[in-house]
C-alpha cells in the first residue's frame, strides 16, 4: 500500500467515522422507532401492561423521533431571544466592572489516567507497559496528552507520545489535532495527528487517529475499549487495537499495510473508582511485511501476553 | 488534615457502617489528630442538632470555619454562628429586619434568603445582587418582610452551602399563627461530604458515574434473563445502551460520599423531637441539601401537608412526599404511639437521613429498609411517548412486579399523551379564544441544543403533574404530587399570561455539563422581563434528572397543562422529560438569579440571570 492510498484510507476512515456513527446512532443521531401504541392495543394502558411481552421494542411502528445529536432545524429557537439586548455585565442594574460571577463552565479541570501500568509476561520475555492519558481544560476544549510504551531490560523499547488539542464536536465525540512523537530502540519519528475520540453507542470507547509523518510516512491507529461491570466493583475490560502504516519503516520493524492487531481482556477490581488492580491476557498478531520483518529477526509474529497491573487516575 | 480518601480515592480509614450511619455525636470532637487540634483550640466545635433560635429585628450572624465530625474523620465546616444548621431565624411579618453578616472566613461569602421577596440588592447572590462579603467585612442586609411561612437561608458562594451554611427562616404572621399546633419543629435535611466539594465536582467531570454504585451489571443481566427470559433482558437494556444513558442515573452523588443529615445530625445521632400523647405537631421540612432529593415519610403516621414553599395550601393528607434542594413542606401530624421514625431516604436509595418523634428522649422506632432501586422508565426518557410504549418495555423486562409500577405512570401519562398528540388541535381550538390561556404544547428546542452540550432532547414531553416520580410510583403509599397542591386564596395576580418564555433544562451526563437551552451560564444572556408584566414560563426538561428550579425575587405560580392555577412556589421541581409551566409577575426590579438548586448543576452552568426593568 502506498502512502497515498493509506492516507486516503485514513481520511476515509476518519471521515467515515462520523458517518458510520450517524448510521449507528453514534454522532448520535438517535433515531428512535418509537413508541406509539398499536391501535388495537392502544385503547387501554392496563391491557398493554397486562400483555407486556407482546410488543417488543423494535416492533413499535410509530413516527421517528430524534432524541440525540442531529443538526438544528432552521426554525430552532434562538437561545438569546429573551435577552432584550441585555448581557450578563451590561445594561441596567448590572454591577460595575467586569463580570464577577463565573461558574465551573468557565473553570478548567484536569485528570491524569494511567489506564494501563502493567507487567507483561510472554513466553520469551517480561516487560513493563504503560498507557496514559491526561487532559486539562474545559468541557468543550482541552489539552490532551497520550503516552504509551514499554520498557524491557531497563531500556525503553518503544514509546508513543501525543500532544493534542481536543475539541468537542458532538454529544459524545471530541476531535483531536496535534503532534505525535515516537521514540525507542529504532529511529525517532514525528507525526501530525488528527483523530476522534469518544463514546460509540453501546458504550464502546473509541479512539481513532490518522498520522502523517516525514518522508511520506502515514499511519492509522484505532483503539476500542469496553467496560463491562460484573459487579459494582469488578469490571471486565475488553480492549482492541489495530495499527496500519502507509510506508515500510524497516528500522522500526514496520511494514506497510496492516502491521499488528491486539486484543486483550483485563479484569480489574475497583478498590475505588480511581484505583484498580487488574490481571489480564492479551493476544497480539503481526501481519504482512511486519510479520516478515519479525521472522527475519527471529522474533515471533504471534504472542500471548499475561498482564498484571494497576489502573488509576487522579 | 487526615484524609478518609487518599489522593486517588482509596478509603484509608473508612469504616463503611460508621460512614453511612455517621457518628452518634456529630459535632463532638473525638480523638482529634494533631493538625485539627490546633484549629479546634481556636474554634469551638460546631453545635449540631439543635439550632439556636434568633428573634427580633436586629440580628448578627458570623460566618466562620468550625470543626465537625460526622463520620469519624474530623473536618472543617463553614458555619453561621457556629451551628449546623445555622440559627433558626423567627421573624415577624411586616417587620423591617436588619441582619449584619460578618465574614470570618479566608474567602468571600454571602447569604441568600431563599424564597423571601425583597429588593434585589438584598438577595445575596455575589456577582448579581452585590459584590459578596469579603473576608473580615460585615454586610448589612435590611428588608421588610411582606410574607409569612417557612423559608430558609444559605450561602450563595462557591460550595459553602454544602459545607454547612444553611438555616431555617420562619416568618410569623402578625395576626398570630392560624394553624394550631402544640409543637413546632424545624426538620432541616441536608447532606455532608468529607471530601472537598470542588474535588467531588472534578471527579464528576472526569467520571460522571463515579458515585453510582447501582449500575447495571452483568450479574443483573443474568438475573433478569433467568427470570424474564433472555430476549426481554436484552430489550430492557437495548435503548439505554444504544443511547449511552444509564437507567440508574438517579443522583450524581450518593451515599458513597454523602452522609445524610437531619437537623445537622447523622442517622446514628438520631435527632429527636419530643411530644406528649394527643398533641398536634407541626414539622417544617426544609431541604437544604447540596445535591439530594429526599423521600420523606413517618411510618405509622399520616402527614397533613399545610404549606409548600412557605405558602399555605389546602390541607392534603399523605404518607410520603419527595422534595428537592430548595423546597419546603410544612406538615401536621398527630402521633399516638411512643415513638415514630422520621425517615428520609435519598432518591437514589443509597442512604437516608433519620430522626425520631418520641414522648421521651432515647426512645426509637424501627427504621425501615431502603426501598429497592428502580430503573428509570421510558417515560422518564421520552416523556409522553415513553409513557405509552416505554412502559411496555420496562414491564416486559420486569415481570409482574415492575408491570404494576409501569401501569400507574401510564395512566398518569394518558392525558399528557393526548395533549402531546393533539397539540395542533388544541392550539387551534385555543386560537379562537386566547392562545395564551394555557401553555403552548409546541416543543421548540433551542438551536444550541443540537451540539456537544446536550445528550438528549425530548420531543413529546409529559405535562401531567400527578406523577410522584421514579421510585415512588405505585409503592402502596399515598405520595404527594404537585397535582395535590392547591394554594389557599388562588394566584397572587389574577391576570393571564401576556407572553411565553420557553426554557429547556439540558445537560450531557457523560461530560457532566449542565445548562439551559444547551448554553451554560458563561455563554448565556439574561432573560429580560418587563417590569409589571405577567409572563408564562415553560420549563421543558430534556434530561433524565429532576431539577428543582429556583427563581429568585418573584413567585413562580405553577399551573396545570390546561392553564388552571395550582400552587405558588419559589422552587419548582421538573421531572425527567416533563414540560411544566408557571406564571410570574415581574414586580421586582433588578437583576436576579434563576437556577437549578442541585449545587453541582448550578455550578456547572444550569443558571440564568433575570433582569426586570
Amino acid at each position: 500500500m502506498n502512502t497515498l492510498s493509506i492516507l486516503a484510507a485514513s481520511v476515509l476512515v476518519l471521515g467515515a467515522a462520523p458517518t458510520l456513527a450517524i448510521a449507528a446512532g453514534a454522532q448520535g443521531q438517535h433515531v428512535m422507532e418509537a413508541a406509539g401504541a398499536k391501535p388495537e392495543s392502544g385503547a387501554s394502558p392496563m391491557k398493554q401492561a397486562a400483555a407486556p411481552a407482546a410488543m417488543p421494542m423494535d416492533a413499535m411502528d410509530h413516527g421517528d423521533m430524534n432524541m440525540q445529536g442531529g443538526s438544528a432545524p432552521a426554525d430552532a429557537r434562538d437561545p438569546h431571544a429573551y435577552s432584550g439586548g441585555y448581557t450578563l455585565d451590561s445594561g441596567k442594574y448590572a454591577l460595575a466592572g467586569p463580570r464577577q460571577l463565573r461558574l465551573a463552565d468557565e473553570h478548567s479541570f484536569g485528570t491524569l489516567l494511567l489506564d494501563r501500568l502493567e507487567r507483561v509476561d510472554t513466553r520469551d520475555a517480561t516487560s513493563t507497559a504503560f498507557d496514559a492519558q491526561a487532559w486539562f481544560g474545559r468541557d468543550y476544549d482541552r489539552l490532551v496528552v497520550k503516552a504509551e510504551g514499554d520498557y524491557a531490560n531497563g531500556r525503553l523499547e518503544e514509546a508513543r507520545t501525543e500532544l493534542l488539542w481536543g475539541h468537542a464536536i458532538a454529544s459524545y465525540w471530541d476531535a483531536q489535532l496535534g503532534l505525535r512523537y515516537d521514540t525507542g530502540e529504532g529511529p525517532d519519528r514525528s507525526w501530525l495527528a488528527f483523530g476522534i475520540q469518544g463514546l460509540a453507542p453501546y458504550w464502546f470507547e473509541l479512539d481513532a487517529t490518522a498520522y502523517v509523518g516525514n518522508e511520506g510516512r502515514s499511519a492509522l491507529r484505532v483503539e476500542a475499549e469496553y467496560e463491562l461491570p460484573i459487579t459494582q466493583r469488578l469490571v471486565l475490560q475488553p480492549r482492541g487495537e489495530i495499527n496500519v502504516y502507509g510506508k515500510k519503516d524497516e528500522a522500526n520493524g514496520m511494514g506497510s499495510g496492516l502491521t499488528d492487531a491486539t486484543f486483550g481482556l483485563r479484569l480489574r477490581y475497583e478498590v475505588s473508582r480511581q484505583f484498580a488492580p487488574y490481571i489480564g491476557v492479551e493476544w497480539s498478531n503481526k501481519f504482512g511485511q511486519t510479520a516478515d520483518l519479525a521472522r527475519a529477526e527471529g522474533a515471533s509474529t504471534r504472542e500471548t501476553r499475561w498482564v498484571a497491573g494497576l489502573r488509576f487516575w487522579f | 488534615m487526615p484524609a478518609r480518601f487518599s489522593p486517588i480515592g482509596i478509603p484509608v480509614t473508612l469504616n463503611r457502617r460508621r460512614f453511612v450511619q455517621g457518628l452518634a455525636a456529630g459535632g463532638v470532637l473525638a480523638g482529634l489528630p494533631g493538625l485539627l487540634h490546633a484549629a479546634a483550640d481556636r474554634a469551638p466545635s460546631t453545635v449540631t442538632g439543635a439550632a439556636p433560635v434568633l428573634r427580633g429585628t436586629e440580628i448578627d450572624l458570623v460566618v466562620a470555619e468550625s470543626p465537625v465530625n460526622f463520620t469519624g474523620n474530623p473536618r472543617m465546616a463553614t458555619t453561621i454562628n457556629g451551628s449546623i444548621p445555622a440559627p433558626t431565624l423567627r421573624l415577624r411579618e411586616g417587620d423591617t429586619v436588619t441582619i449584619r453578616v460578618t465574614n470570618r472566613l479566608r474567602e468571600a461569602t454571602s447569604i441568600h434568603w431563599h424564597g423571601i421577596i425583597l429588593p434585589y440588592q438584598m438577595d445575596g447572590v455575589p456577582g448579581i445582587s452585590f459584590a459578596g462579603i469579603a473576608p473580615g467585612e460585615t454586610f448589612t442586609y435590611r428588608f421588610k418582610l411582606e410574607q409569612t411561612g417557612t423559608y430558609w437561608y444559605h450561602s450563595h458562594s462557591g460550595m459553602q452551602e454544602l459545607t454547612g451554611m444553611y438555616g431555617a427562616l420562619i416568618v410569623e404572621s402578625r395576626e398570630g399563627e392560624p394553624v394550631r399546633a402544640d409543637r413546632d419543629y424545624v426538620v432541616q435535611l441536608s447532606d455532608w461530604t468529607d471530601e472537598a466539594p470542588m474535588q467531588v465536582f472534578a471527579k464528576l467531570k472526569t467520571q460522571s458515574d463515579y458515585y453510582n454504585y447501582n449500575q447495571p451489571t452483568v450479574a443483573d443481566f443474568f438475573r433478569d434473563a433467568s427470570t424474564d427470559g433472555l430476549k426481554s433482558a436484552i430489550a430492557k437494556r437495548k435503548m439505554w445502551n444504544e443511547m449511552r444513558m444509564s437507567p440508574t442515573d438517579l443522583a450524581d452523588l450518593s451515599g458513597a460520599t454523602l452522609t445524610f443529615l437531619m437537623n445537622g445530625t447523622t442517622p446514628a445521632g438520631n435527632w429527636t423531637g419530643l411530644f406528649r400523647r394527643g398533641e398536634r405537631v407541626r414539622l417544617r421540612f426544609i431541604n437544604g441539601a447540596g445535591n439530594s432529593f429526599y423521600d420523606v415519610r413517618i411510618p405509622g403516621l399520616k402527614m397533613t401537608v399545610i404549606q409548600s414553599d412557605g405558602v399555605d395550601v389546602e390541607p392534603v393528607t399523605v404518607d410520603e412526599f419527595r422534595f428537592g434542594p430548595g423546597e419546603t413542606y410544612d406538615v401536621l401530624v398527630e402521633p399516638k404511639d411512643d415513638a415514630y421514625t422520621l425517615f428520609a431516604q435519598a432518591m437514589d436509595r443509597s442512604g437516608y437521613a433519620r430522626g425520631t418523634l418520641a414522648v421521651q428522649p432515647g426512645l426509637t422506632a424501627p427504621v425501615p429498609a431502603l426501598d429497592k432501586v428502580e430503573w428509570l422508565t421510558m417515560a422518564d426518557m421520552m416523556g409522553a411517548m415513553g409513557g405509552m410504549a416505554g412502559m411496555d418495555h420496562s414491564a416486559m423486562a420486569g415481570g409482574m412486579k415492575d408491570m404494576n409500577h409501569a401501569a400507574m405512570p401510564m395512566q398518569h401519562n394518558m392525558p399528557g399523551m393526548n395533549h402531546g398528540a393533539m397539540a395542533m388541535d388544541h392550539s387551534q381550538h385555543a386560537m379562537a379564544e386566547n392562545p395564551l390561556d394555557k401553555a403552548s404544547q409546541t416543543v421548540r428546542h433551542a438551536r444550541t441544543e443540537y451540539g456537544p452540550s446536550t445528550d438528549m432532547r425530548v420531543d413529546m414531553p409529559r405535562t401531567n403533574l400527578d406523577d410522584p416520580g421514579i421510585g415512588l410510583r405505585n409503592n402502596g403509599r399515598r405520595v404527594l404530587t404537585l397535582a395535590d397542591l392547591s394554594t389557599v386564596g388562588g394566584p397572587i395576580d389574577p391576570r393571564g399570561a401576556e407572553r411565553e418564555i420557553e426554557l429547556h433544562l439540558t445537560g450531557n451526563m457523560e461530560r457532566y455539563a449542565w445548562s439551559l437551552d444547551g448554553l451554560e451560564f458563561g455563554q448565556s444572556t439574561p432573560v429580560h422581563l418587563r417590569y409589571g408584566e405577567r409572563v408564562r414560563v415553560i420549563l421543558h426538561n430534556d434530561t433524565m434528572m429532576t431539577h428543582p428550579m429556583h427563581l429568585h425575587g418573584m413567585w413562580s405560580e405553577l399551573e396545570t397543562a390546561d392553564g388552571a392555577f395550582q400552587a405558588r412556589r419559589h422552587t419548582i421541581p421538573v421531572q425527567p422529560a416533563q414540560r411544566i409551566s408557571f406564571l410570574v409577575t415581574a414586580d421586582a426590579l433588578g437583576r436576579w438569579a434563576w437556577h437549578c438548586h442541585l449545587m453541582f448543576h448550578m455550578d456547572a452552568g444550569m443558571f440564568r440571570q433575570v433582569v426586570v426593568s
